[in-house]
């Protein structure tokens, strides 16, 4: 009897090997950021931000008892490099979603692709056309350019601003940023008397400062470009004693440029998240919480402060892990879910996705702020 | 155009053209001692300024640039030593693919060592939003630290060359290594020291640089093209030439953001490039005989 008993036991044991690597699956996710190259100022703190939050989400047991597996490509920005990844991603991974890619340029070079393999595709690109028109497979988690745009005009018609310089680099967020400046300034009665775009290596500008300087109309600069020009621009006006504001993108949310570009950050307006201000928000507000923790266990774990990008990435990876608590290892049951989500608080702002938007957050996911003594501040007017 | 803006931007164009006249020195030094040009060039640069920046967190300023130029001379005598000195009489072409090779290692080395972002040195006087009134027009104190520096080099690579007799073994080298080595001139040592002299003085230019265009660990190509550009237009192996054509192509590229988008200022200079090589290959200033007898 006893023999029968060791002998039963042994086969539950053996049966319950072979059923656990069933009932725990390992869910891959694709990533494809620019890790390196000249946007691994987004991608860099992108894929830390996935890998500590896969880890941690690993930690804890995983999603539902199933494992991510987390599968990073660096594309070192290079849309070329981004086509083939999210191939190989789609065939041979067949990974359940990809996030990324870091940039705009790269994202659009994809976005068919992965609609076609119906893989869902989280971008962190910011450009407005990822998701309009929408692709019923392609999301992104920045916030997008018009609403920065929008929000830097609203300032300006507060300010009494109404002719201004437009300077951008030729990026793709660039390129993009410029074109809705250009397309929105009518709507509130701005005119944009000079534009100029330079090339995204510029590393000096005060030429092209001194020409627009020479233009007494202007009243105001917007500045639309990655770095490490913006901090370059910057500094360039004001060695040039020109004082007019300047207003740059969403893209200068990272205190390391505020770093660079020294005493000439000081004064500077900018569209950004709340991250950068966490510490002063209300406690009320549903992405305090959130955002202290992020920052915190960001900092503490990469020793270098937390910046807008890195969160694009954190908002990516925590949507699709609400996703695929939902609807697990399928690919269209996790695209439906992402689409119902509502409500859902982020670094970026609070997400309620829709059938017809795909970005899900609105303009007051922006917010204005200011450089006052090498730090960022919520910007309060004149 | 106003005097103010003139003054404005021949300033910029004045500190472009010196930056990329130190490259293609840099440039020439070795291509007179070993015929070659070293692609790698625009890497001294880059590290010239990095290994300053790291320095800076345990010394002053001046020691930090001092020690990182030193580093960097260091660096060109190894990547000669390691890569160069062995060959037994490479084709030109082989020892160019070798340089590239070089620079693209000498990058990835770099991202891992510094990481991609962007740094800079202080402002040597001053800082970022400080500037000097010059008839009518502002410029950074740092921009007078690029010219200076510049120009310090220059006289002192000139005085080097003509009076000290290592500088004249270099300069026998460079008009014939053969006849050189016959007259008892360890040619081979030379060209290590033109590894050298190039590597430090590309550390300097990294350096006083690094303020107003901050330095990265990707900056060394695009640098290496416009001093390719400025060595290839004044002459290659000219000194003067290359002074005279980096103040050139400087001050062509700032006043053509008057006439051109500003996106067009890369394509003006390899525009400039091109056309010289159609047209006077030998350079504005090199002689014809001088290229026709260089193997390059």
């Amino acid at each position: 009897m006893k023999k029968f008993a060791s002998k039963l036991l042994m086969a539950v044991m053996a049966v319950s090997l072979l059923a656990v690597p069933a009932l725990a699956e390992t869910i891959k996710v694709g990533a494809i950021l620019a890790v390196t190259g000249g946007a691994s100022f987004l991608g860099g703190p992108e894929a830390r931000s996935l890998e500590m939050m896969v880890d941690k989400i690993n930690a804890d047991g995983g999603i539902n008892g199933n494992t991510i597996e987390l599968i990073i490509k660096d594309s070192a920005a290079s849309p070329e490099k981004a086509i083939s990844f999210a191939k190989q991603l789609i065939e041979e991974e067949k990974v359940l979603a990809i996030i990324g890619p870091s940039t705009s340029g790269e994202t659009m070079k994809i976005k068919n692709i992965c609609q076609q393999a119906k893989t869902p595709l989280i971008s962190c690109g910011a450009a407005e056309v990822i998701v309009n028109p929408v692709a019923s497979y392609v999301f992104k988690t920045p916030q997008k350019d018009s609403f920065a745009v929008k929000k830097i005009f609203m300032e300006m018609n507060k300010l009494g601003i109404s002719k201004i310089a437009v300077l951008a680099g030729n990026t793709g967020f660039g390129k993009a940023g410029k074109g809705q400046l250009l397309k929105l300034a009518p709507e509130f009665g701005i005119d944009v008397v000079e534009v100029e775009v330079y090339d995204k290596k510029s590393n000096d500008l005060s030429a092209v400062v001194a020409k627009i300087k020479a233009n007494k109309e202007v009243q105001a600069v917007v500045n639309w470009s990655i770095v490490p020009a913006q901090a370059i621009v910057a500094k360039n006006m004001r060695q040039a004693g020109w004082d007019v504001p300047l207003f740059q993108s969403h893209g200068f949310g990272n205190i390391k440029y505020v770093e660079a570009a020294g005493a000439a950050a000081e004064g500077i307006i900018f569209p950004a998240g709340r991250l950068l201000i966490a510490e002063s928000l209300p406690d009320d507000n549903p992405q305090k919480a959130l955002l202290m923790a992020y920052k915190k266990d960001y900092e503490a774990k990469f020793n270098e402060p937390a910046s807008t990008f890195g969160g694009h990435g954190y908002d990516a990876i925590t949507i699709l892990a609400a996703a695929i608590a939902e609807g697990g290892n399928d690919r269209d049951k996790v695209r439906d879910a992402i689409e119902n989500l509502k409500n859902f608080p982020g670094t970026g702002g609070v997400f309620s996705f829709s059938a017809e938007d795909h970005n899900g957050l609105d303009i007051d996911a922006f917010q204005m702020m200011t450089v006052k003594d090498g730090k960022f501040v919520a910007y309060t007017g004149k | 155009m106003t005097t103010e803006l003139f003054i404005q931007y021949l300033m910029a164009g004045i500190t472009y053209g010196s930056i990329y006249a130190i490259v293609a020195i840099g440039f020439n030094i070795i291509y007179n001692t070993t015929g070659i040009i070293n692609f790698a060039q625009g890497e001294f640069v880059m590290f010239g300024g990095m290994i300053a920046i790291s320095l800076l967190q345990y010394m002053p300023l001046p020691l930090a640039i001092a020690l990182s130029v030193a580093i960097t001379m260091l660096i060109g005598a190894l990547i000669e030593i390691c890569f160069i000195r062995w060959l037994k009489s490479p084709s030109v072409l082989r020892m160019i693919i070798i340089t590239i090779g070089i620079s693209i290692i000498s990058r990835e080395v770099a991202v891992h060592v510094w990481g991609e972002s962007i740094r800079s040195l202080p402002y040597f006087l001053g800082n970022e939003i400080s500037s000097i009134p010059v008839l009518g027009a502002r410029i950074s104190p740092q921009v007078l630290w690029v010219v200076a520096a510049s120009a310090l080099m220059v006289v002192g690579l000139g005085i080097f060359f003509k009076t000290t007799s290592v500088g004249r073994e270099m300069r026998a080298c460079a008009s014939n290594r053969k006849a050189a080595t016959l007259c008892g001139i360890n040619t081979q040592n030379m060209v290590t020291l033109s590894f050298i002299l190039s590597a430090g003085i590309g550390a300097v230019a990294g350096c006083v640089m690094s303020p107003i265009t901050y330095s990265q660990y990707d900056m060394g190509t695009g640098l290496a093209i416009k001093g390719f550009t400025v060595a290839i237009l004044g002459g290659l192996g000219s000194s003067g030439g290359a002074v005279a054509a980096g103040l050139l192509l400087g001050i062509i590229e700032a006043f053509s953001v008057s006439v051109v988008p500003l996106a067009f200022q890369d394509a003006i200079s390899i525009a400039i490039l091109l056309l010289i090589l159609f047209v006077r290959p030998q350079g504005l200033f090199g002689s014809k005989e001088a290229a026709g007898l260089s193997e390059f």
